[in-house]
């Protein structure tokens, strides 16, 4: 029998998704279904001295305006709003709280009706008057104001000194503006209301687990009382880990009215909800003249809400990353009028690592090095911060078969030395590094006497793939055909898993599903030997094995009975076990995923038009679980990394604090047009020691690096070295 | 979005019977602007007048050799009718080179020409906007200005057209047919958009109660020596930081005839007799085109965000027109500029 881990599977939801009859948040439907249409904050900061909604509640068909005046009651205390993904500092937002602005696009009030055009229309009738107050919402105007991060490595050495007697030195800002996820499916909640006040919650999360308990914690609700779900979630990229408000409001409106309600927001007012924050980065590095580094420093300043202290890791990857003896890192936040960041892609990593990648790049130039070279100088089989070896690292092998396949000794490393026409050419690179995560998920198999199993689990899919591995990874522990095996995902009532996030969910559902099938395959084990007759009698239970649908013996050929035999025997319809798999805490090595990133870029000398060309990503992440579903991970990686080099910036106006490109239109993506060839090649990383089925997660690592390897080629088409993202066609014409 | 009537009309002189009855009535085709602007209230209509069921889908041959095209054509329809593509690829091409094949399906010939300006104050209600709400002020003349104008601004104003359709149509000399209340007129394409002067809030000199029937093409259509050029933030699907409109007369390498026009530099298509007739009769090179392109943007004005649009513009010029006159027009399906 084929094994499915490790192939090319389709996906095992790509007929439902295509065909639409899968179904997300926002298409579920009840009798009676009410609709909110969201009001939002005009100013930056301030309060509402009064809301009119005289007006509004006289358009037939409105059904309410609630506002913080009318609202049903809601948790007061920080902790009861605290969500598992909540920032540890600071005090989450309330929708409809009270009477405070804390920033532009804030929700302050959601018109319910009969139908979602009347409630959008009345909302056009709500008259508010605000008090304003002196407001800041420019990081680069505030950046004086940076606050320091508390940060978990220490220093090595003396930066300070090193630098000062470093013979090579490089030292830059690297600009990274706000970047929103703008995954396809637009924020959305049905709930369900039922007589006598059960609410089913279909949300667009990455976590049903924590929305539950999110829900009854804010509304003071039993467990029983509230249940949520989400089978299919139309992307998400970090936006959807934590609750965002229209769950608050729709569960609020449903409580209010006692009936079904659903809250869709529109595009332009999921720019009110978490973004990637800006930052600015500041990396020095220092070298001895053959190369090898004597000194790294990174500090970054970013963005986050008045209300909340939303940081991650920029700046730690230099120092975990390189061989330098010295080494410092700080991380600041500027407390602006705006709303808090929140995770996006690799957050942390894909802006830091970017500047860091920029610099090393500029750095190699300084030395007369090959980037690749200086990259290899400083190479490190140990983890730099922690000082302890990696359960894998196959970067060198990313850095040799990327720089192969991509023709990389060919390159004249002199700038705007390589020509096509009209276009410079240029070739750059860049490395990436992420975390290879894992954490407590719990999964219950129901296998049944036809052969076929039912997994069920907590963990949502937020496209990423995770129906299809769960089912691969199930039909190669029970042995039997992946048409046999129904997967049920994201309902809160399913064995716990954690929010979807941080490329944890692969290797933690994996191994989950791999602990419940050892006790089907304990269990039926144990019944198949008990048969009269059994030729598995004499066997112990460890060497008993499920394939092909038969309980066989692992080592005498032939010796099986088929597990429909094994339950008629045993009167059994079902075999149920639920299982919680847990990861031993092991803080002798490290975990992460590397990558070496290629670029050829094409620029228009005299226009600026930027082409990427060609991207080779060489990924080392482990066993890769799925070729197929993985391989289309990094392309998704690698494009967004083309935006947010050359496309992708939230502009704001800070004499408004307003968002001014909330759309597709103006918030510019990359299109087919601007999509050449990408080349994915997963490097072979055995690792024996992380898990048993050797896995990393893949999810953030496609990204890391990308937008570093594409600036780096831009600088060597142009000589021109543009810091500050996204590199336009106006910053290469200046 | 705001309540608004619906009325179907029946032919022209319907629609200009309503449209002349409920002054903040406005007339829908494709709605592929006026929907969106109305979901943002920036547009409020009290009533919706369907044009879509009016005999304006025709595209004839005119006696004097040209072309009728009826305002309800669809702009794909346009681009890829036969005619058009033989005798009119300026057009097409411009065409192509705007919004996605799935806008270009819906939105209609005379639709495009009374698309709005794309400036971000203009979309945001909240924010003071002359061409909006008269009087308010420009929040873009000392504001976020990238994308803004640099040719024939006002104080009030420095918006830009968002068309690609319409640089062409300037370029070729297009003719627009209108309808209204005193009968029937025509309007050459370039006096069809006006500049902001103090009055932004007026893009056109569509009369109240008019209507756009067909635009006209004139005979002569440059179909060898043609280019349309669009340099934009991203290689497809946005609109243009500066798009140019060329086309050439050559005998030999002499030029006996040249069109040029811009887009996303100003209120309107921009086009200048003047550079134009310094083309008239001399070789085609780059010197003789960065001469004309220097005609073409004379008293281009640079606000915080958009100097680079002048030397911008004036490479584009230079290209466009080398393009033209070597018969190698930028393609729109290839995913680079030529």
């Amino acid at each position: 029998m084929k094994a499915y881990v490790g192939t090319a599977t389709s996906r095992v939801d790509g007929r439902a998704k295509v065909t639409g009859a899968a179904k997300y948040a926002g298409e579920f439907s009840a009798k009676g279904l009410a609709h909110g249409f969201v009001v939002e904050a005009a100013i930056p900061r301030g309060r509402i001295v009064r809301i009119d909604t005289h007006e509004a509640l006289k358009v037939a068909g409105v059904l309410e305006v609630l506002t913080h005046v009318n609202r049903p009651p809601l948790a007061d205390t920080d902790d009861a709003w605290k969500d598992e993904v909540a920032p540890e500092k600071g005090s989450t937002f309330r929708p409809v709280y009270d009477d405070r602005i804390k920033f532009n696009g804030q929700p302050i009030a959601l018109v319910v009706a009969e139908d979602w055009e009347t409630a959008k229309f009345a909302a056009t009738r709500l008259y508010v008057e605000y008090e304003e107050e002196a407001f800041a919402t420019d990081l680069e105007s505030e950046r004086d104001r940076a606050t320091e991060v508390e940060q978990p490595h220490k220093p090595r050495g003396d930066a300070a000194a090193a630098m000062t007697r470093a013979a090579v030195r490089h030292e830059a800002d690297y600009v990274l503006p706000n970047e929103h996820h703008n995954p396809m499916e637009l924020f959305a909640t049905t709930v369900v209301w039922d007589v006598g006040g059960k609410l089913a919650v279909h949300d667009k999360t990455q976590g049903v687990q924590n929305v539950h308990k999110f829900l009854c914690s804010v509304f003071g609700k039993k467990p029983d009382d509230i249940r949520v779900i989400s089978p299919y979630v139309g992307g998400a990229f970090g936006s959807a880990l934590r609750p965002q408000y229209q769950v608050v409001l729709a569960t609020l409106a449903a409580l209010a009215l006692k009936r079904s309600v659903r809250v869709v927001l529109t595009r332009q007012q999921m720019y009110g909800l978490g973004y990637r924050p800006m930052t600015i980065e500041r990396v020095a590095l220092g070298a001895k003249p053959d190369g090898t580094l004597d000194v790294v420093t990174h500090e970054a300043v970013a963005v986050t809400s008045r209300y909340e202290d939303f940081s991650r890791n920029d700046t730690g990857w230099a120092e975990q990353l390189y061989k330098s003896p010295n080494s410092r890192s700080s991380h600041k936040l500027v407390h602006l009028d705006v709303s808090t960041p929140s995770d996006m892609r690799a957050p942390g990593a894909a802006s830091g690592v970017c500047a860091l990648e920029c610099a090393m790049d500029e750095l190699a130039i300084a030395l007369k090095l090959d980037p690749i070279e200086l990259r290899l100088k400083c190479y490190s089989d140990r983890d730099q911060s922690d000082d302890v070896p990696y359960t894998s690292k196959q970067l060198r092998e990313c850095y040799a078969r990327g720089a192969e396949a991509f023709g990389w000794s060919r390159r004249d490393p002199a700038p705007r030395s390589m020509r096509d026409g009209k276009e410079l050419i240029g070739w750059g690179m860049a490395t990436g590094v992420w975390e290879a995560l894992q954490m407590p998920v719990a999964v219950r198999i129901v296998l049944t006497a036809n052969g076929h199993a039912e997994i069920s689990c907590a963990a949502s899919d937020v496209g990423t793939g995770t129906y299809t591995i769960v089912a691969q990874v199930a039909a190669d522990a029970l042995g039997l055909p992946i048409e046999n095996i129904s997967v049920r995902l994201a309902d809160s009532t399913l064995p716990q898993a954690p929010v979807e996030g941080g490329s944890w969910m692969a290797a933690s559902s994996a191994h989950a599903v791999l602990g419940a099938a050892e006790e089907i395959r304990r269990e039926l084990a144990g019944l198949a030997k008990a048969i009269p007759g059994s030729p598995l009698a004499e066997l112990d239970a460890a060497d008993v094995a499920l394939a092909d649908g038969m309980v066989a013996s692992r080592t005498r050929k032939g010796a099986a009975v088929s597990i429909a035999d094994v339950m008629r025997h045993s009167n059994l319809e079902r075999i149920e076990k639920e299982k919680l798999n847990e990861f031993a805490e092991d803080k002798s090595h490290a975990r992460n995923t590397h990558s070496a990133v290629f670029a050829e870029v094409k620029v228009d000398e005299e226009l600026g038009v930027i082409r990427v060309t060609r991207v080779v990503s060489a990924i080392a992440a482990g066993r890769i679980l799925n070729t197929k579903t993985g391989r289309s991970q990094i392309m998704g990686g690698v494009v967004w990394g083309i935006g947010m080099a050359l496309h992708e910036e939230t502009v704001m106006d800070h004499r408004f604090g307003r968002i001014m490109n909330p759309n597709f239109a103006e918030y510019h993506i990359p299109v087919n047009a601007d999509v050449h060839d990408i080349d994915v090649i997963f490097v072979d990383e055995p690792d024996e020691r992380i898990n048993k089925l050797g896995i990393k997660g893949i999810g953030e690592i496609g990204i890391v690096g990308v937008p570093a390897a594409i600036a780096n080629a831009v600088y060597h088409a142009t000589g021109k070295r543009i810091r500050r993202f996204p590199i336009t066609l106006d910053k290469l014409l200046e | 979005m705001n309540n608004f009537d619906y009325s179907r009309a029946s032919d022209v002189s319907d629609a200009i019977r309503l449209l002349t009855a409920d002054p903040g009535a406005k007339l829908i085709a494709g709605g592929t602007n006026l929907i969106d602007l109305m979901k943002e209230n920036v547009e409020r209509p009290s009533r919706l007048i369907d044009i879509t069921r009016l005999p304006l889908r025709d595209i004839e041959e005119t006696a004097g050799g040209g072309l009728r095209i009826g305002a309800l054509v669809p702009n794909s329809d346009l681009a890829y009718h036969p005619l058009v593509e033989q005798r009119y690829p300026l057009l097409a091409s411009a065409i192509l080179a705007g919004a996605s094949a799935q806008l270009r399906n819906m939105a209609s010939v005379g639709g495009n020409l009374m698309q709005r300006t794309r400036c971000a104050y203009f979309y945001d209600t909240t924010t003071p906007c002359n061409k909006r709400s008269p009087g308010t002020g420009c929040s873009a003349i000392d504001g976020l200005n990238r994308n803004h104008a640099i040719l024939g601004t006002s104080q009030s104003c420095i918006a830009t057209n968002p068309s690609d359709m319409s640089v062409a149509l300037a370029a070729l000399g297009a003719l627009v047919h209108i309808a209204g209340p005193s009968g029937q007129r025509t309007l050459a394409l370039t006096d069809f958009h006006r500049l902001p002067d103090d009055k932004p809030h007026l893009d056109t000199n569509l009369g109240s109660g008019e209507i756009i029937t067909a635009i006209e093409l004139p005979a002569h259509g440059f179909a060898r020596n043609f280019s349309y050029l669009k340099i934009r933030d991203r290689l497809s699907y946005a609109f243009a930081l500066v798009s140019v409109a060329a086309a050439l007369e050559l005998e030999g390498n002499a030029i006996s005839e040249a069109r040029l026009a811009l887009g996303g530099v100003a209120h309107k298509p921009w086009r200048s007799l003047e550079a134009e007739a310094a083309l008239r009769g001399k070789a085609a090179t780059p010197d003789h085109f960065g001469h004309a392109a220097d005609l073409l943007l004379q008293g281009a004005t640079a606000r915080s965000h958009n100097g680079f649009k002048i030397e911008l513009a004036r490479r584009a010029i230079v290209r466009t027109l080398m393009q033209a006159a070597n018969a190698t027009p930028q393609s729109q399906a290839h995913k680079k500029i030529a």
